[in-house]
């Protein structure tokens, strides 16, 4: 069975990277396939609003 | 229009047009008061390109790019269009990695969906539970998995560098830390030694705790010690909670090839573990590397060069009689650890916001006490505000309240540079450096600046540059934190 | 039935609404004619509901060229006297069954086109699209415009259309949409379609040459002179699908230049309004950002049925206007199928496959994904007096769809 963290260590990167884009940045400008995801909470993170919802949707 | 905002972005111009050659546009040109020959001349299909600037050299050399600047596409609307992880996912379909920043409350979940689509993820949030930690680093094993976090702030996978990472050479130097700052100086140290690492992999600040049980730190283990490139393996962290630290020793006792240990913050390692070598600081852990790889000679303390003593010498000759206390104002949360460390040693008392000792506690973080060693990374500090890697204005400020007491006699600084890391660390803070150095002439006495940079003469920031700068504004500047430290020791003997 | 249930219920209903209309263009007739509610002195205006003191400065270049051109006063001032006193009274083209692109303003003597809906029979008003006046310019030249539109072109068209018992609009946008066109800001193909009809229409109404040169000059030589359509298409159409019950599918947006609003389905005739974001664009030489004004009209109307930048994936060319790649055009349209509630099974477009437009912005979605509606918009001066400055991308403020759910909430009783 193929180790994955071995594959991890000898294979190129392939990047998802969710969240502070200049991570992504300093990836892509080592060459690396990166893919950034602006990722926001549900709801922007509102609480009373991911309450609401719950209810709705 | 695009292209009409790429040109007017370069410096020196003050006004562009690009345009088609309709009568149109040849009257809107007209109206903004431009003439020329080829203007008139131009037909509705030629594309007529105006621009205005500072000098004929800067005209020249954006008409000469033209070429370039039409080639792409500028786009506007800052909108970034992948929201999720799904996303993500289904843009790059074979990703094996997935690099997490997002608020800690969310972290774990979306680490959790990652795993699920058998990725490895690198978690930089930190405020993740301990819990989480556990129950992802676990699934994560079951599958074969590496988690390198939460609150793992480097790695250097393959010669790749994520996250706070240094442009670092490759080699046969294999590191594991749950230090990000800690695992930048090792590594930057072995480039500059001229050796290289194969991987650093970092596991998060909890991993080596006894709750944890230092899952990744293990699979890390076994990963270098089955990688052909990796041919000596070196750990680095604070101190590994109490059953960790056996469990770790035993694993080490194991591995077949050199193992070095630097766990800072602890004395020495019990006598039944004499395979695995011991390093008090990062320094040592570098010279016991060379040691194993290059044939280099055994470990010792380092004495002070000739050049070292005379600048001691010289400084404290300057200083007014008040002076007398040492202020360490610390980015990396690891040098404000280790330089607490090296100075407790030297059998000085040293306080902080990060003590070593309950009893060293600071009672405010703002508030400096007698020797004091500030890290300016911790969280009272980032709370909603860069980290002092990124922005320096904090440890600016805090530069300024110390150069008002009388009674410092030193500023122990750290730089760090590398990914990800202020374009200009020293630029941020060299006005206030000198200000100080100023504020403690003027009282009749000298204000002694001591300087590590953490870096490599590949990273962005330019190593040299920085370390002139520092050196021009009067810093004494040692390329680690550990002969920093050990300098300032000697300082105040 | 749960609420939830009920919700879904009624959104699908609110999108078949939308989908079924069938925008048929009638007459061309002046405001006064035909639209409901506007009375001798009146000017309505795009976006929610405002006060002349609150207006930006395009808003109220606009209006004051009205006021000139309806002879209502003979100077600038005068005018303003006048909208100061209250003299004029103000109103949203919304609450009239009309709509209005930029500044929109309508007075009384304007011809608007006349779209009915022949699918549930209301009517929707417009008014013609021109590059200048709308954008608050109030110089003798637009005014001149719409004297030439009042007294030439749209009467000369409304004979046409008249001989040829109106114009089904449909199949022109559908043909359209696979042209090239995002029936927002891109309207060559659908224009030329116009303009061929109602050039062959004009023919067969045999009316004096000083009055069919000029007009066909006018029709055939203007880009956007479908968006007028468009927009009274989108309003007739969206008009039956407001007002159902458990609906939270939008039916309405629209700026005043000050604000933002929207109005849903389910929740009546409120308008759910924020601060009008900022404009960042791309520019016509000789502006800049610090000209910009804010976003303003009732052009969204058309997204809010599915056209405009959420089919923007079929039109590569509006890009270099808006300053977006082709593969962000597509992603935007992708991004669109997340925050709607149905697809319509017309209106395609080629390049994505033939996927249809997405249909009905569900505001719960908005506010679960952060997603807010993505319009593509033309940009004006802060200023009064200019024509247009630049062209781009924006988003309505989540702020109205967070308040427009928090109503919903409060209205339907959901703990």
């Amino acid at each position: 069975m193929p180790n994955k963290i071995d594959e991890l260590l000898h294979k190129p990167l392939i990047v998802i990277n969710l969240g502070l884009k200049m991570f992504a940045e300093s990836l892509e400008d080592q060459g690396v396939e990166v893919v950034q995801v602006d990722w926001t909470p549900p709801a922007g993170g509102d609480q009373e609003l991911i309450d609401l919802l719950d209810s709705l949707l | 229009m695009g292209v009409n905002k790429r040109l007017s972005d370069a410096a020196g111009v003050q006004n562009t047009a690009v345009l088609m050659g309709s009568e149109k546009n040849k009257e809107l040109l007209a109206d903004l008061g431009v003439h020329a020959p080829q203007i008139d001349e131009a037909q509705p299909n030629d594309l007529i390109v105006e621009v205005v600037a500072d000098s004929r050299q800067v005209v020249d050399a954006v008409l000469g790019d033209l070429d370039q600047a039409l080639k792409f596409m500028t786009t506007s609307a800052p909108v970034s269009v992948w929201r999720t992880f799904e996303d993500g996912l289904a843009q790059k379909p074979g990703a094996n990695l997935e690099v997490i920043s997002i608020p800690g409350e969310y972290a774990a979940s979306e680490a959790r969906k990652a795993l699920e689509a058998n990725l490895h993820v690198f978690i930089f949030s930190s405020n993740v539970t301990l819990d989480d930690e556990l129950e992802l680093k676990r699934r994560a094993s079951q599958k074969n998995l590496l988690v390198m976090g939460p609150d793992c702030g480097t790695s250097l996978i393959g010669g790749v560098g994520i996250g706070f990472a240094n442009a670092v050479r490759q080699g046969t130097i294999g590191a594991i830390g749950a230090s990000g700052t800690g695992l930048q100086e090792f590594t930057c140290q072995i480039h500059n030694a001229g050796l290289g690492i194969s991987h650093a992999i970092g596991t998060g600040t909890n991993d080596v705790s006894d709750a944890i049980g230092g899952l990744t730190t293990l699979a890390a283990l076994d990963a270098l010690e089955d990688d052909p490139g990796t041919k000596i393996i070196v750990f680095i962290s604070k101190p590994p909670g109490k059953k960790m630290l056996e469990k770790l020793l035993e694993r080490l006792d194991q591995c077949k090839k050199p193992a070095i240990c630097c766990f800072l913050g602890i004395d020495h390692l019990p006598d039944t573990h004499k395979k695995v070598k011991f390093a008090r600081t990062i320094d040592e852990a570098v010279q016991w590397t060379i040691y194993f790889e290059d044939d280099g000679p055994a470990v010792s303390k380092p004495n002070l060069r000739p050049e070292e003593l005379k600048w001691i010498k010289n400084e404290r000759a300057r200083w007014s009689p008040k002076q007398q206390y040492l202020r360490g104002i610390f980015a990396g949360g690891t040098f404000c650890y280790q330089s607490q460390q090296i100075m407790q040693d030297a059998g000085l008392e040293v306080y902080s916001n990060a003590p070593l000792e309950p009893r060293f506690a600071l009672e405010h973080p703002d508030r400096s006490r007698a020797h004091t060693l500030v890290d300016m990374g911790d969280e009272y500090y980032t709370l909603g505000k860069p980290h002092p890697m990124i922005d320096g204005a904090l440890r600016k400020q805090r530069i300024l309240t110390e150069s008002l007491e009388p009674q410092v006699a030193i500023l122990f600084l750290d730089f760090i540079l590398g990914y990800n890391a202020s374009a200009d660390p020293v630029g941020e803070l060299l006005d206030a450096i000198l200000e100080a150095r100023q504020t403690a002439s003027q009282r009749g006495g000298a204000l002694t600046v001591v300087a590590s940079i953490c870096g490599t003469d590949g990273d962005p920031q330019d190593l040299d540059l920085q370390t002139r700068l520092l050196q021009e504004a009067g810093a004494i500047v040692f390329p680690s934190n550990a002969r920093a430290a050990s300098f300032c020791c000697k300082l105040l003997e | 039935m749960d609420i939830k249930q009920k919700i879904e219920k009624a959104n699908e209903e609110t999108a078949q609404r939308m989908i079924q209309g069938e925008p048929v263009l009638v007459d061309i007739a002046p405001a006064g004619e035909v639209i409901p509610g506007l009375q001798d002195r009146m000017i309505l205006h795009s976006g929610p509901p405002i006060e002349w003191a609150r207006m930006c400065g395009a808003q109220r270049g606009a209006i004051l060229g009205i006021a000139l051109y309806e002879g209502w006063a003979n100077t600038v001032e005068g005018a303003q006297a006048l909208l100061e006193e209250g003299d004029i009274l103000l109103g949203p083209n919304h609450h009239h069954q009309a709509v209005g692109p930029m500044a929109r303003t309508i007075s009384k003597s304007a011809p608007v086109w006349v779209v009915e809906n022949k699918a549930f029979g209301n009517r929707a008003f417009c008014r013609q699209v021109e590059g200048r006046q709308q954008f608050g310019e109030y110089s003798q030249e637009p005014l001149e415009g719409l004297r030439r539109w009042r007294d030439i072109w749209a009467p000369t068209l409304r004979t046409a259309l008249a001989k040829i018992g109106g114009l089904d609009l449909k199949p022109i946008m559908i043909q359209a949409l696979q042209m090239g066109d995002e029936l927002h800001n891109r309207h060559s193909a659908a224009s030329s379609l116009f303009a061929n009809k109602m050039a062959f229409a004009i023919a067969q109404a045999d009316m004096p040459k000083d009055a069919v040169l000029p007009t066909l000059g006018y029709i055939t030589n203007h880009n956007l002179i479908f968006l007028g359509l468009a927009m009274a298409a989108g309003k007739a159409i969206s008009d039956p699908a407001h007002g159902v019950e458990y609906s939270t599918v939008v039916t309405a947006m629209a700026r005043n230049g000050a604000e933002f609003g929207i109005r849903v389905s389910g929740l009546g005739d409120e308008w759910f309004t924020a601060p009008a974001p900022s404009v960042d664009g791309l520019y016509l030489p000789g502006y800049s950002s610090e000209d910009a004004g804010f976003d303003m009209g009732d052009s969204a109307i058309t997204e809010t049925v599915g056209w405009g930048a959420f089919v923007i994936g079929g039109a590569p060319g509006i890009l270099s206007l808006v300053g977006g790649t082709p593969e962000q055009a597509l992603a935007y349209s992708r991004e669109m199928k997340k925050i709607t509630v149905a697809t319509h099974p017309t209106y395609l477009m080629p390049a994505l496959g033939f996927m249809g437009a997405s249909v009905g912005i569900d505001i719960r979605k908005v506010v679960q994904t952060n997603i807010a509606p993505i319009i593509d918009t033309a940009i004006a001066h802060k200023d009064p007096g200019y024509p247009i400055i630049g062209a781009s991308l924006v988003r309505p403020p989540m702020e109205c769809f967070k308040q427009a759910l928090i109503a919903f909430g409060r209205k339907y009783n959901v703990n």
